[in-house]
């Protein structure tokens, strides 16, 4: 006992500890966890739904056909699940910001991101998974391609590069937390907001804010990119090729961006007080 | 009825204090309406009018849902009653002498009244710069309109108010609350306007609650709601009138039965 005292626990172990702990706590309300879980399936069956209904009265859209969307869908929807189930503890954030119960963190011997990332961790959001993967297991069924090892490789690293950009919008929307309290709506628009927009193929947007969706905010690289490589689809914007194999390269980049603003705002943060 | 006005008006000037939150809540809606407003536009770009609606209708429409979010409390986190069963504070409010769905329906209009008030111009405004709206100039219209959106309300609070109920039994209305907005998320046409979808769907979509919280009030504007302004409001008021009335049985249910949580 008095070694942990004395040497901190490793920020992954520590995350694990917590995310045990709030699991058996969300396991004692074992009704609402169920609905809730059920809640996250529904809500991602229905938002499928609608894309089958709107591919219902047309062929193609932005020129993309079902499969193809259904494989930007997939992809984008396991990434961010995969993200959400990690780093979405960060949601809270901006409330124990709010009501000095964030001071409490600074003074454990643990990794304040390891802390704030497993925050009031649920299983519930196993549920978003469960359609998202088979979404995505369906369109890769659907889709007219030869799986060289090349496309199987952009495949996998998709769900890997979308999951790290996604976790680093997390952490960078923790940030905005510190900077405005009342903004955590806008954080959502990080995180909601770029799943959202990388769900349906980024022609939809038109030429300027395409670009501005790959260059100022790197949404692109969460699966479009990487999906016109797997989909072997010419870029309709007529970007160089090799931004499509760019996505580990700027998820690197956006992680340490992550990791170096959020060590800015614990070393700027001043309790609220009381 | 003074003591409902007095709490309804004291709950609006809550909401109005969060100003700083209200803008955060406009930017967010403002963003999402543009992501839903290119959907759309994509689906219409291939197919220009859709049961009647053009392509600027279809603007028009994500910008005003997306204005009625907040106000409408689509999406039905329940009311303030939830927590308070949560944590127990709600042994306060049983002993206080008025009628207790009136109280919570008070205090959620001054809220609903205070965000709508806040949040609900700016995104459709920020949509008019950049889009082709439709909004029609006539002020009947617009009367009919906010008709509608009052009968909604009475539909969105009552569903909210069961959603708060539940707590009492199960301690936790959270799960309740979460597949209440999958569904009516869907429902309400938020996702994709009732009116895009495909005939037989539509026809049993626009039978649901929520088609009064959101589509129903959005096709009485547009003047392309089948039925008009008295199928809308006959709709939605007999939904109120049912969801109100099971809310009021349930109420009678737990304060008879249910222990208090806390300590």
């Amino acid at each position: 006992m008095a070694e942990s005292v004395e040497r901190p626990l490793p920020a992954p172990v520590a995350y694990l500890l917590l995310v045990r702990m709030w699991s058996r706590s969300a396991w004692q309300y074992r009704a609402s966890l169920l609905l809730t879980g059920l809640g996250q399936i529904l809500t991602t069956s229905l938002d499928l739904i609608a894309i089958l209904v709107l591919y219902s009265q047309v062929t193609l859209i932005g020129g993309f056909t079902l499969p193809q969307t259904l494989y930007l869908y997939g992809t984008t929807r396991v990434a961010f699940a995969l993200s959400d189930l990690v780093a979405s503890g960060v949601e809270t954030l901006a409330d124990s910001i709010r009501l000095g119960t964030f001071d409490l963190v600074l003074i454990r011997p643990v990794s304040t991101l390891a802390q704030v990332m497993a925050d009031q961790f649920t299983p519930k959001r196993f549920g978003k998974l469960v359609p998202a993967a088979a979404t995505l297991v369906w369109a890769l069924i659907d889709l007219p391609l030869h799986w060289t090892p090349a496309r199987i490789a952009v495949c996998v690293g998709t769900i890997v590069c979308g999951f790290v950009l996604f976790c680093a919008f997390w952490v960078l929307s923790g940030c905005i937390s510190f900077l405005a309290v009342d903004a955590r709506e806008v954080a959502n628009t990080f995180t909601y907001g770029s799943e959202f927009a990388t769900e349906y193929p980024l022609t939809i947007f038109g030429r300027p804010l395409g670009l501005a969706l790959t260059f100022v905010l790197p949404v692109a690289f969460v699966t479009w990119q990487p999906a016109l490589y797997v989909l072997g689809h010419p870029d309709p914007f007529g970007l160089p090729g090799f931004l499509r194999l760019a996505s580990p390269a700027v998820a690197v980049v956006f992680a340490a961006l992550a990791a170096l603003a959020w060590r800015a705002c614990i070393r700027r943060y001043r309790s609220t007080g009381s | 009825m003074r003591v409902y006005l007095t709490a309804a008006r004291l709950s609006l000037r809550r909401h109005l204090a969060y100003r700083s939150s209200a803008a955060a809540g406009v930017a967010t809606n403002t963003v999402f309406g543009f992501i839903r407003t290119f959907v759309l536009l994509a689906l219409w770009r291939q197919k220009t009018v859709i049961n009647g609606w053009d392509a600027a209708d279809a603007c028009t429409y994500s910008f005003l849902t997306q204005a009625l979010i907040a106000p409408m409390g689509v999406f039905m986190t329940g009311t303030e009653l939830g927590p308070r069963i949560r944590t127990g504070d709600v042994a306060v409010d049983l002993y206080r002498p008025v009628d207790f769905q009136s109280w919570w329906l008070a205090l959620d209009a001054g809220r609903a009244v205070g965000s709508g008030m806040l949040r609900s111009l700016p995104p459709v405004l920020v949509g008019a710069l950049f889009f082709p709206m439709a909004l029609p100039l006539s002020p009947l219209r617009w009367a009919a309109f906010l008709l509608c959106c009052l009968v909604g309300y009475l539909v969105s609070f009552s569903l909210r108010y069961l959603i708060s109920l539940v707590a009492f039994w199960t301690m936790d209305e959270r799960g309740m609350a979460a597949i209440t907005f999958a569904v009516g998320f869907f429902c309400s046409g938020m996702i994709l306007p009732l009116t895009a979808m495909p005939p037989r769907l539509d026809s049993v979509l626009q039978l649901t609650p929520w088609a009064a919280v959101i589509q129903i009030p959005a096709s009485v504007l547009f003047g392309t709601q089948s039925g008009g302004l008295a199928y809308a409001l006959a709709f939605g008021l007999a939904w109120a009138l049912l969801l109100l009335g099971a809310g009021r049985l349930l109420t009678g249910a737990a304060r008879r039965k249910v222990v208090v949580q806390g300590g």
